[in-house]
């Protein structure tokens, strides 16, 4: 086998043996200490005297033998107790590999730890990114990164999380939901590191919809998943600036990704209850299936919205249903809704309101009331390219 | 999400952050310990990007480009100007975590060890393009 399938397969791997030799001495740390190195073995073995014969085995064998080196250079104490956890570990029924790295993932996501923390932790333990890789995709020192994952063990030995997969896959599918919103926001040029977060999240989605296949919603969020990411390539220009969806050309969009997304969607139909990411697909996939923006379902995404907003309401559901209502009824439908939206403490500062508010008086033919909320937006948002892309529309009404 | 954190002390006789030259020793070396912790501190939570402090502002030298693009420097500030002093970036869950942050810097210790509850400026760093809404 070629280096880099021997990587592919150690990475297809490793969680399933983090997630044995973790069940087996309930040490985070140690475990992945021991798995690195018995990683670093085959790494340096198989590529010259060929892959063993059944590798997961392998691998479990020479990482287990790591661990207990490591426990017996331990002080007695610590290793009496790392001992007799051990045997626990051993006694315990064997869980298959799908097990294993179902509960792994389960707590590398668990609810006690903060969003950073289980995203790091997630990155790292089952997506098999080095610190350095992470550490370079958020932007902060390899130090900084190290810490938060260092923590992050820490936090999972304390609260004594359990060694058992659970039928609750929520909190993995939020995880994964964010480590994607995190590439998919990044910045344009010159930080390619980020979309790598994008393949990652999508790559541990269909890891999970593959060990989970009973799970609607771990299906949906991943056709949700292939098709946001199917625009990639459409929706920022070589400069980093953004192109909105109706000037987008989607010629460029991955019609791949958008037939793969689709698919999932129409299988899982049938199946389990109306669900957010269900809903979000759903709206992602009428825009992806219209040919020109002229030809977008609008009346089915204001009914889709409407859904949304009944099983998962949130503020920004509630703006993107009046633009909706906009494109369906007309703009001054969108704007009355948007009058109630003034008074949610949420959103009564929210930059995206002002935004909301602009694109509809645009359209409404109140050019001067426009070009206000444009740049009021502009001075709201934390997102360099989308206040560069507001200021552009508040100047090109002004001067018109 | 990222926020700069920033430290300003107001350059004249009054200002109590200045008057670190002439605190007691004791107290000079519980501020400079109370900061070096909080650094410390946000390292080992894994919140920390950096943190620096500047030179003192009677160093500092304001620069334009005149003709051809050769600066122009000036040292000569207006009375009572404030400055930045110091500045902590962060990189946390949210805008409360920072404000909590912020006020933990505030509260450094002065003269006797009371709490100088001096002003910290939170201001959020922009980021990347936002989610795409549909």
């Amino acid at each position: 086998m070629t280096t880099a399938g021997v990587e592919h397969l150690l990475r297809e791997l490793t969680p399933q043996v983090l997630g044995v030799l973790i069940r087996r001495c309930r040490d985070f740390a140690a475990a992945e200490d021991a798995v690195q190195e018995a990683l670093l073995a085959a790494a340096t073995q198989w590529p010259g005297d060929g892959v063993p014969a059944n590798p997961r085995a392998w691998l479990i064998r020479v990482a287990s033998h790591k661990l207990t080196d490591q426990i017996r250079s331990d002080t007695a104490r610590r290793r009496r107790e790392a001992e007799a956890a051990m045997e626990a570990g051993y006694a315990m029924p064997a869980a298959s590999p799908h097990d294993d790295t179902l509960i792994l993932i389960q707590m590398c996501c668990h609810r006690s730890l903060t969003t950073a923390s289980a995203i790091a932790l997630t990155l790292r333990a089952v997506g098999g990114l080095t610190t350095a890789e992470i550490a370079r995709a958020f932007l902060v020192p390899e130090s900084t990164m190290a810490q938060r994952i260092s923590r992050a063990r820490q936090t999972i030995r304390d609260s004594g999380v359990a060694f058992e997969a659970t039928k609750n896959l929520a909190p993995v599918l939020h995880t994964l939901y964010l480590i994607f919103n995190e590439g998919y926001t990044a910045s344009g040029g010159g930080s390619l590191q980020r979309t790598d977060l994008t393949d990652e999240a999508i790559r541990l989605a269909r890891l999970v919809h593959a060990l989970a296949p009973a799970d609607t919603e771990a299906a949906r969020l991943l056709a949700l998943m292939l098709l946001t990411d199917a625009r990639r390539g459409a929706r920022t220009a070589g400069d980093g600036e953004i192109i909105p969806l109706d000037k987008q050309d989607r010629a460029l969009w991955d019609h791949g990704r958008i037939a793969e997304g689709v698919a999932l969607l129409g299988d899982t139909l049938p199946k389990g209850e109306v669900g957010p990411y269900q809903l979000q697909a759903a709206i992602a996939a009428v825009h992806d299936e219209a040919a020109t923006h002229q030809d977008t379902d609008w009346p089915q995404i204001l009914t889709l919205y409407e859904m949304l907003d009944r099983v998962s309401s949130n503020p920004m559901v509630k703006l993107n249903r009046a633009v909706a209502a906009a494109m369906v009824h007309g703009p001054r439908a969108g704007l009355a809704m948007l009058g109630e939206l003034d008074g949610d403490p949420r959103l009564k500062e929210h930059h995206r309101l002002a935004s909301v508010r602009a694109h509809l008086l645009e359209m409404a033919g109140e050019t001067e009331a426009a070009v206000r909320n444009f740049q009021t937006a502009a001075a709201r948002t934390a997102s360099l390219p989308e206040r560069h892309y507001l200021l552009a529309q508040a100047a090109r009404l002004r001067d018109r | 999400m990222k926020f700069i954190l920033m430290m300003n002390m107001k350059d004249d006789e009054q200002s109590r952050t200045k008057g670190i030259t002439t605190w007691p020793p004791e107290d000079i070396k519980a501020h400079i310990g109370f900061m070096i912790g909080l650094n410390k501190q946000l390292r080992e939570s894994g919140e920390l990007v950096s943190a620096e402090g500047l030179a003192w502002p009677s160093e500092a030298k304001t620069v334009r480009a005149g003709a051809g693009g050769t600066p122009i420097t000036d040292g000569v500030f207006p009375e009572s100007k404030e400055f930045l002093i110091g500045y902590w970036l962060i990189d946390v869950d949210g805008p409360e975590r920072a404000y909590a942050i912020a006020a933990q810097a505030s509260a450094a210790p002065g003269p006797g060890g009371a709490p100088l509850n001096m002003p910290i400026e939170v201001r959020q760093i922009m980021s990347g393009p936002p989610p795409e809404f549909l």
